[in-house]
C-alpha cells in the first residue's frame, strides 16, 4: 500500500517533495534524525514510502530506517488525528492528580493512549514530562502546553478544538461570537 | 511617559495563559503600549508574570489573568499610577524585591527574566559575553585550569568535575572535536534547562563558545529534546543573531577562533539524556546506550573526544570566567561548589526555581521557598532527583543539599528536580511506576534493565494484590540488586533508587499491615 497516494493523487509531487527533503539534510553529519523530523512536519508522519529513499540516500537498508523510526515516541508511521493530545505522565503531574486526568481523557475521547477518535480529530498520546512540573498536571495540543489541568479544563480544551474546525469550515464570522 | 511592560514568553507562562493577557493587554489599551516578551523570574506559581516598568525599577503583579486586564487598567496600569496599583490585590512591589527571589543565590540565572532573552544588547547590558572576551585572552589550559579552579561539577546529575571532563578532551589528540550540550531534560520535575534556554539563550551559547575554545572545538551540538518546542525557537533565533554579529562563525569576535553552533532536536526518548546514548542518536541512529570506557571524552561524536555537558554546566560557565572561579568557589559547601538551580515541583504551592549555594536543607527549600503543598494537605513523599531518585520521608527532609550528603542516605540530587506528593499519594504506586517507566525508557541493550523492569512491574503488582508478599519481596529485593550490578547505564541502574526507598520508607502502603497478618 503507498500511503502517499491514498492522501494525494499527486504521487510523483510528493516524491518530489521527500527526495528534496532527504537531498537537504542527506550529508549532515548524523542527518537521520533531522531528515525524520523534516518529513513528519510535512505530513505528520512518516509515509512508508520515504524509508526507501532515505535507505538508498543514505546508503542504509530500509530495515535500519525502520529500527531507527521504531526506537523513538515520537516518531509515527501512521497518520494521526487532526490534533495531537498528550497527557503528562511524569511524577510531577502524577502529584497533581495526572492518573485521574489520564482516566478522564480517556473515557471522555473514547481511546486509550496510541489512539485516535473516529472522527479523526485527536490523537491521544503519553508523554514523560513536559517540562512545566511547577504547573502540574500538564497536557499538550500541537506544541502548546496547558498547566494546571483539570477534568473540566479539559473538556473545555476539546471543546474548542471542534469548534474551531467546524467555525472555519461553517462561518467565518462565528469565531468572533 | 512610555507605558513599558514585561510578560514572559517562557512555557510555563504560555501554559498559564501569557499570550492571552497579551492579547487582552493590547486589544484594551488604547494608546501605544511596549510590551517586552521576556523570560520567566522562574517564580512559576506567580505566572503569567506581569511587570510594569517604573522609574524605581519593576513593579509586579501576578498571577494574572486575561480577566484581570480590566482591573489593572482601571487601577492606573497605564499611566504608571502606583499609588493606586499598589491597592491592586495582584500586586506584589518591587520584583526584585519578592522575598522568593531576593532570598536565591542568582549566579548561573543571574540574567532569567530581567532580559528579553533575544534582545543582545539587554544581553550585553548585563556582563554577557564578558566571560568570553576573558577567555579568548588565555591559552587552553588557562581555560581548563579556571574551571577546574571553580569546583564545578556537572549538573546534569552526575556530579562529574566539569574541568577535568575538560581536561580529558584537551589531552585527547585529534584533529576534529566536538562539543555536545546535553539539553535532554527528561527528569520529571526539572525545568531548569528549559527555562534558562527560553530566558537567556545566549549564556548557553557563550559557555559552549568558551568550552570550545579551551579545547579547540569547532563544531557545537545543543541536543534538545522534542517536548520543548518553545527553547527551540528561542535557541535557533538567538543563533542565528550571534552568527549575524560574529559570536559564531569563522572568526568568533574578529578573532581567529572558529566555532559553529546547531540545535538538534531529540525525538521522545528518555534514554538519550544518557550521554553515550545522546551521541548514538545524534550520529543518527537508534539512541542505544554505549558501553564504557571508551569514554566520550576519548571517543565521542563519530568517534571523536566530545564534550558533552548539561545545560546547567555550561550555563554556569560564563559567570565563572566573568567573576573569576573563586567567585563561584565561594558558593557551596563541601565537595558541592558554587549554586544548584533547585526546581519546586508536583503538589506545592510555591513551584519554581531556587538557585542557591549548596548546603541549604530540603526543608528550607519546601517550606521557606515552596509554603507547603498546593492541595493544602500534608506532604508525604518527596522525590528529588527525578525518576531514578529515591522518595524521601520527613526524618530525611533535613537532609542538606550537597551531592555527597545526599548519597549517604541512599539518594541522589540529580539535576536537582524536587516533588512533592501530599499525603493521598499511593507509594506503591510511585514504586510500580518506577519499573512501569523503566520498562517504557529502557534502550533494551542490557537485559536486567529491559527484562528487569518488566518483572518489577508484575512483582510489585503481586505484592500489591497479597500475592505471596513475603516472597515476593524477597524476590523485588533480588531484583533491584541484579538491575542496580547488572545494567549498563544509570538507567537500570539507578530505577531500583526509588523503588527501595518506597520498600524502606513506605513499606506500610507497599504491604499493608491489616491485611499482611494472615500472610505467612
Amino acid at each position: 500500500m503507498n500511503d502517499l497516494q491514498n492522501t494525494s493523487g499527486n504521487a510523483d509531487a510528493q516524491l518530489n517533495k521527500l527526495t528534496i527533503i532527504v537531498d537537504s539534510k542527506k550529508d549532515l553529519p548524523g542527518g537521520l534524525l533531522p531528515i525524520l523530523h523534516d518529513i513528519q512536519h510535512e505530513y505528520g508522519f512518516i509515509p512508508k514510502v520515504a524509508l526507501g529513499i532515505i535507505a538508498t540516500k543514505l546508503n542504509q537498508t530500509e530495515a535500519e530506517i525502520h529500527g531507527v523510526i521504531s526506537f523513538y515516541h515520537h516518531f509515527r508511521l501512521t497518520e494521526p488525528g487532526a490534533n495531537i493530545v498528550e497527557i503528562c505522565r511524569g511524577e510531577a503531574c502524577q502529584a497533581m492528580g495526572s492518573k485521574q486526568l489520564e482516566n478522564h481523557a480517556k473515557t471522555s475521547l473514547n481511546i486509550d493512549f496510541g489512539q485516535t477518535t473516529t472522527n479523526k480529530n485527536v490523537t491521544l498520546e503519553p508523554v514523560y514530562c513536559l517540562g512545566n512540573c511547577a504547573c502540574a498536571p500538564s497536557v499538550k495540543v500541537g506544541d502548546n502546553v496547558h498547566g494546571r489541568m483539570n477534568d473540566k479544563k479539559f473538556d473545555k480544551l476539546m471543546n474548542k478544538l471542534t469548534t474551531f474546525e467546524l467555525s472555519l469550515s461553517d462561518n467565518k464570522l462565528q469565531e468572533n461570537k | 511617559m512610555d507605558v513599558k511592560v514585561f510578560i514572559p514568553r517562557d512555557t510555563t507562562a504560555l501554559a498559564m495563559g501569557a499570550d492571552d493577557v497579551v492579547k487582552a493587554l493590547k486589544f484594551q489599551s488604547k494608546q501605544n503600549i511596549n510590551i517586552i516578551r521576556n523570560g520567566s523570574r522562574g517564580l512559576f506559581y506567580l505566572e503569567p508574570l506581569l511587570e510594569l516598568a517604573t522609574s524605581n525599577g519593576r513593579v509586579a503583579f501576578g498571577p494574572v489573568e486575561v480577566d484581570d486586564v480590566e482591573s489593572l487598567i482601571a487601577h492606573g496600569l497605564l499611566e504608571h499610577n502606583i499609588d493606586k496599583l499598589q491597592n491592586h490585590p495582584l500586586y506584589l512591589g518591587l520584583t526584585k524585591d519578592i522575598p522568593y527571589l531576593a532570598k536565591q543565590d542568582r549566579l548561573t540565572f543571574a540574567r532569567a527574566g530581567i532580559i528579553d532573552p533575544i534582545n543582545l544588547d539587554d544581553y550585553l547590558s548585563l556582563d554577557g559575553f564578558k566571560g568570553l572576551e576573558k577567555a579568548l585572552n588565555l591559552n587552553n589550559q588557562q581555560i581548563v585550569d579556571e574551571v577546574k579552579a571553580s569546583g564545578l561539577r556537572g549538573r546534569g546529575g552526575a556530579a562529574f568535575p566539569t574541568g577535568i571532563k575538560w581536561q580529558t578532551v584537551l589531552d585527547a589528540p585529534a584533529s576534529q572535536k566536538y562539543i555536545v550540550c546535553n539539553a535532554d531534560e527528561g527528569d520529571s520535575g526539572t525545568f531548569a534547562d528549559r527555562l534558562i534556554m527560553e530566558a537567556d539563550p545566549f549564556v548557553l551559547i557563550e559557555g559552549m563558545i568558551i568550552a570550545g575554545l579551551a579545547v579547540n572545538a569547532t563544531q557545537g551540538y545543543i541536543y534538545l529534546r522534542s517536548e520543548y518546542p518553545q527553547a527551540k525557537i528561542i535557541l535557533e533565533q538567538a543563533i542565528k543573531i550571534a552568527y549575524d554579529k560574529n559570536y559564531l562563525g569563522k572568526h568568533i569576535c574578529t578573532s581567529n577562533n572558529h566555532f559553529d553552533l546547531e540545535v538538534r532536536i531529540g525525538a521522545g526518548a528518555y534514554i538519550c539524556g544518557e550521554e553515550t546514548s545522546l551521541l548514538e542518536s545524534l550520529e543518527g541512529k537508534r539512541g542505544l546506550v554505549r558501553s564504557k570506557p571508551p569514554l566520550p571524552a576519548i571517543e565521542g561524536f563519530l568517534g571523536q573526544p566530545t564534550i558533552v555537558n548539561n545545560v546547567i554546566s555550561l550555563t554556569s560557565v560564563p559567570i565563572i570566567f566573568t567573576k573569576g572561579a573563586q567567585y563561584y568557589e565561594n558558593y557551596g559547601m563541601g565537595r558541592s561548589r558554587g549554586t544548584l538551580p533547585v526546581q519546586l515541583a508536583g503538589n506545592i504551592k510555591q513551584g519554581g526555581l531556587v538557585e542557591l549555594g549548596f548546603g541549604a536543607s530540603l526543608d528550607t527549600l519546601i517550606n521557606e521557598f515552596g509554603g507547603g503543598t498546593y492541595s493544602g494537605q500534608p506532604m508525604k513523599a518527596i522525590q528529588v532527583g527525578g525518576p531514578l531518585g529515591a522518595y524521601l520521608p520527613k526524618t530525611q527532609w533535613h537532609t542538606q543539599l550537597d551531592y555527597e550528603a545526599f548519597k549517604d542516605i541512599d539518594a541522589v540530587l540529580g539535576h536537582g528536580g524536587v516533588v512533592v506528593f501530599d499525603d493521598t499519594a499511593d507509594m506503591a504506586q510511585q514504586a510500580r511506576f518506577a519499573m512501569e517507566f523503566c520498562a517504557v525508557e529502557s534502550c533494551g541493550k542490557c537485559t536486567p534493565c529491559r527484562i528487569g523492569s518488566v518483572r518489577g512491574v508484575e512483582v510489585i503488582d503481586k505484592i500489591i494484590n497479597h500475592d505471596n508478599q513475603k516472597m515476593n519481596l524477597e524476590l523485588l529485593n533480588d531484583l533491584c540488586d541484579t538491575m542496580e550490578l547488572g545494567s549498563l547505564c544509570a538507567m537500570g541502574g539507578m530505577t531500583p533508587f526509588p523503588v527501595r526507598s518506597v520498600i524502606e520508607h513506605f513499606g506500610s502502603d507497599l504491604v499493608k499491615p491489616s491485611l499482611a497478618k494472615g500472610e505467612k
